[in-house]
């Protein structure tokens, strides 16, 4: 058990707007903080620019509002200086897949052990409502009033592209399954991605609207667990099969569909080809996967890097500066 | 010996060897450095290397130069013009022989002047000393059929023997200048270790050079001191600025007790930094090559907010790109170290060639008000006590300091006395202690120097939040607040300002009653200095000041300005720190001497210039 509450990991008054999926994201995080038990101070939550980067504000551990995009990058600098750090990583769409994109995918890539948060609500709100990267191709905004004409980005197909070894998704307002999703994030070793489906009642009202409630998740998504069958619908009358190379929605009792028949989620499973169909799936045809969609063990830059300087400092024989100096060739002025 | 007549002494030689990017100029001029080093004279080097990595056989854009001045006594630049010239094919005569003076020799391969060679070098005439109406004396030697015939037995192929003739010309040169072999023996067996038998071959080569020039009678030069030790006694070690430069950090990090961590982006010509550092894992260093300039700032920017000395090493595109993570370290009172190794500008202007011109850039190129301490190193060897003063500043004052280093003094190098760390200043970061609990918010600073304490995380009951929006001097909470502001941005400038107050005061050398002060800061140091030296010897009066700290400026720069009737601000650039110097201490008096050719400058020119002024 751990010894702190999430009242332990609160400062501060949030300033978001009513409503906002930044508030009950915010009651999430401080809820996991506390089930994960790392102490505040050993903790550091690093934001880039953007509504949810003001989060840092609100915690009660150290925390480090950056400049826009660069958070991934900060946080990597501060984790690979300081591996005895917990390092969260907090960015908006826009902040962590715009301005930051690149910063995003090298992080990810790198597999460095910080524990990404992305909150998606497809909108760049603090800027007062322009499209974001992952705002819908015709998605209408004061920045594009007759509608975008390029297609948005799926934050899991660029984790897994930047061969991510961690996906994790939730909705800001499902607390229970927020929680579980980022005590997963945080015990993963290696760079977690967490998207947080989020709405913006402002500027972006009801963009996950299909499944923002409790009504519309039992309808329309699926909650992903690994080891058990992928099964959903209001009564768990659905379950996904594969077809070929791709997947299908079939009701069980029909055709003979059994429950043998659904595919087992497997979290752990190395090749991420099965991970990405999942996360890709979308509405109306397919239910939207929550939960923890992949979660794979590989080596960690962090843990690499101090490991070769350990192994190189067996190797060498010069450890300090004077040593170093004799290193090199010299003569002498007598 | 037989040809006693052709034996001098002499107190100094320059020497520069020119040939094709692929030929081995840079090794062949780094071992006769370092060889004269030894023998116990003074160096100063310079490379001059073309941007093309290798360029097409033989062209003109494909040269590569390594000048050296090899001195009994104390030199301060790789001189303006050479003694000797190799010229390896038509190209680098071409190129090069201007470098070369007109009591000076050449010294050419006559085996790569053949009509095709000349036709790559775009001559027109096949009489290229005539074409390119050179005087000096040209010593023509068949220094590749020479080579091939060294290792006709020694069963490499005829392109790995061809290769080996950048040493035949160093022999050769080794002679000239009565150089003992076996330094330069060792340094190619260490070169070659995992190719012994390319060690050898490259050692015969060499032996061969010299001989033929002993046997060719050639004339021989005993570079002497005149004299009594020239020299402090000690260990010595041959170090180029950029190693300096990593060396300097290292050595602040050891004396800080903090982790070194380095974020860095490949860039032309600070690139060796990071492979320096990189090397230094038994150390504790932490180099990350990051995915961009940015993050490798970015990244230190976050290692030292985590509590690292932290760094990040670049040329003038990377700083424009670091601005804003640099920034984020004013705002936030952070210790960061940003190294900017100048090279011809704007945009990617001269890569690999040498300017001043990121001087306001360092200073000025940030939104808002932005102080930092600008610190420019003035010689390959004060790399080192720049690196180390820029750190100590940092981590002393909580802030982020930029080290302009240049292209000249990053490449070339110099003889260095091994320091002894006992002898530098302790490095003490400013970090809270626990009876600071009570009351303590981020930005509550020591009332003397301004500086923040520093909270690092992970430090039990200090929790805290920072970024980079402006916040309440006295909470530490987002601020929009008016005067807030106005007292933070006062207080910025002047906890930077107060630094000056931990430094020398400006010191001027030459001629107390001097007639003209030469001005100047960062890598030009040593032709300024050459400059005043060589017109006192002429019986002018003049004195030198130079700048190793630009920002805040040392104590005493305003009153020494207006003790001279003329001052000249000498710098390759426009005229930056002529206009900083009239802008912050009122100066009327100040002439501009400016040269932006990406070379360094020349005594000589330098010398004519000023004489002008004094007589104007």
């Amino acid at each position: 058990m751990s010894e702190y509450k999430a009242q332990d990991y609160k400062f501060g008054q949030p300033r978001w707007c009513p409503g906002c999926g930044d508030h009950s994201f915010l009651s999430a995080l401080h809820k996991a903080m506390s089930e994960i038990g790392v102490a505040p101070h050993e903790t550091a939550v690093i934001s880039g620019i953007g509504c949810s980067s003001r989060l840092p504000y609100y915690m009660n551990t150290y925390g480090f509002h950056t400049i826009h995009g660069r958070a991934a990058a900060i946080a990597t600098g501060a984790k690979v200086a300081n591996p005895n750090l917990t390092v969260w990583q907090v960015s908006g769409d826009g902040d962590g897949l715009a301005i930051g994109g690149n910063h995003f995918i090298h992080a990810v890539r790198r597999n460095i052990d910080l524990n990404m948060i992305l909150l998606n609500n497809r909108i760049y709100g603090l800027t007062k409502g322009q499209y974001s990267p992952t705002s819908v191709r015709g998605f209408v905004s004061k920045s594009s009033p007759y509608g975008t004409v390029e297609d948005p980005f799926r934050p899991a197909e660029l984790c897994f592209g930047a061969r991510g070894n961690f996906f994790a998704r939730c909705v800001a307002t499902d607390l229970g399954a927020a929680v579980e999703c980022l005590k997963a994030a945080a015990q993963h070793k290696g760079a977690s991605v967490t998207e947080v489906l989020q709405n913006c009642v402002i500027f972006n009202n009801g963009t996950h609207e299909s499944v923002y409630t409790k009504e519309g998740r039992a309808k329309n998504a699926i909650y992903l667990e690994h080891g058990k069958p992928m099964i959903f619908g209001e009564n768990r009358e659905y379950g996904l099969a594969q077809e070929g190379f791709g997947l299908k929605v079939v009701k069980l009792g029909e055709n003979g569909i059994t429950e043998k028949d659904i595919l087992v989620h497997d979290a752990h499973c190395t090749d991420p080809t099965l991970h990405l169909k999942l996360a890709l799936m979308e509405g109306p045809d397919f239910p939207i996967a929550l939960g923890i969609i992949r979660d794979v063990e590989a080596p960690t830059y962090n843990d690499s890097v101090h490991a070769q300087i350990e192994e190189v400092k067996g190797k060498k024989n010069y450890h300090t500066f004077a040593e170093l100096l004799e290193t090199n060739e010299t003569w002498e002025i007598k | 010996m037989a040809e006693q007549q052709k034996e001098q002494t002499i107190d100094q030689v320059i020497v520069r060897f020119s040939g094709d990017s692929g030929d081995g100029m840079q090794l062949a001029g780094t071992i006769f450095s370092t060889i004269s080093a030894t023998a116990g004279n003074d160096i100063c080097t310079f490379p001059d290397y073309p941007a093309d990595i290798r360029a097409p056989q033989g062209v003109l854009t494909g040269v590569s130069g390594f000048q050296v001045h090899v001195g009994a006594d104390k030199v301060y630049t790789p001189g303006d013009k050479c003694d000797v010239l190799i010229a390896m094919n038509p190209a680098a005569l071409k190129t090069q022989h201007k470098y070369c003076k007109p009591t000076g020799a050449i010294i050419i391969d006559s085996d790569s002047f053949t009509a095709k060679d000349l036709e790559k070098a775009e001559f027109k005439t096949d009489d290229p000393i005539a074409e390119l109406g050179i005087t000096c004396e040209v010593v023509p030697c068949p220094i590749t059929s020479m080579c091939q015939e060294t290792l006709k037995d020694s069963g490499l192929d005829n392109k790995s023997i061809v290769r080996c003739k950048n040493m035949l010309a160093l022999g050769l040169v080794c002679w000239l200048f009565d150089r003992d072999l076996a330094m330069a023996e060792n340094m190619l067996r260490a070169k070659f270790a995992k190719k012994p038998e390319v060690a050898e071959a490259n050692i015969k080569v060499l032996r061969a050079g010299y001989d033929m020039g002993h046997n060719t009678h050639a004339s021989v030069s005993h570079v002497c001191s005149t004299q009594e030790t020239p020299k402090a006694k000690g260990k010595y070690m041959d170090i180029n600025g950029n190693k300096a430069t990593a060396y300097g950090l290292i050595a602040a990090a050891e004396k800080a007790g903090m982790r070194l961590f380095l974020g860095s982006y490949p860039i032309t010509p600070a690139t060796d930094i990071l492979h320096e550092l990189a090397k230094h894992k038994s150390m504790g260093v932490v180099t990350m090559q990051a995915e961009d300039e940015i993050a490798g700032c970015a990244s230190a920017v976050g290692a030292a907010y985590a509590g690292a000395l932290a760094c990040t090493s670049t040329s003038g595109p990377g700083i424009c790109l670091k601005s804003e993570a640099i920034n984020l370290a004013v705002i936030t009172e952070l210790p960061l170290v940003i190294i900017d190794v100048q090279r011809g500008g704007p945009s990617t202007g001269l890569p690999t060639k040498s300017e001043q011109t990121d001087l306001l850039q360092a200073l000025y190129g940030r939104n808002g008000e932005s102080p930092i301490p600008v610190i420019a190193a003035t010689s390959p060897t004060n790399c080192f006590e720049s690196a180390f003063l820029a750190a100590k500043i940092a981590v002393e004052h909580m802030t982020p300091v930029i080290l302009l280093t240049d292209a000249f003094i990053a490449n070339g190098s110099a003889a260095w006395k091994l320091p002894n760390l006992d002898d530098y200043p302790a490095i003490t970061p400013n970090y809270v202690t626990a009876d600071m609990q009570e009351g303590w918010s981020p930005y509550k600073r020591n009332p003397e120097t301004l500086v923040r304490y520093w909270a690092v995380p992970g430090t039990p009951g200090f929790m805290h939040r920072i970024g980079g929006l402006e916040k309440s001097n006295a909470t530490g909470a987002i601020s929009n607040d008016p005067d807030n502001h106005h007292l933070m941005v006062e207080q910025r400038a002047q906890k930077v300002e107060r630094i000056a107050d931990t430094l020398p005061p400006l010191n001027v050398e030459g001629d107390e009653d001097a007639e003209l002060l030469i001005v100047g800061f960062g890598g030009t140091y040593g032709h300024l200095h050459e400059a005043m030296q060589q017109m006192q010897s002429e019986g002018k009066k003049v004195a030198h000041a130079h700048l190793n700290i630009v920002n805040p400026l040392p104590r005493g720069t305003q009153e020494t300005l207006a003790r001279y009737k003329k001052v000249v601000v000498a710098e390759q650039n426009m005229g930056q720190l002529a206009g900083f110097l009239r802008m912050k201490t009122g100066a009327t008096n100040i002439q501009q001497y400016n040269e932006v050719k990406g070379q360094p400058f020349s005594v000589a020119t330098l010398v004519e210039q000023f004489t002008k002024m004094m007589e104007e």
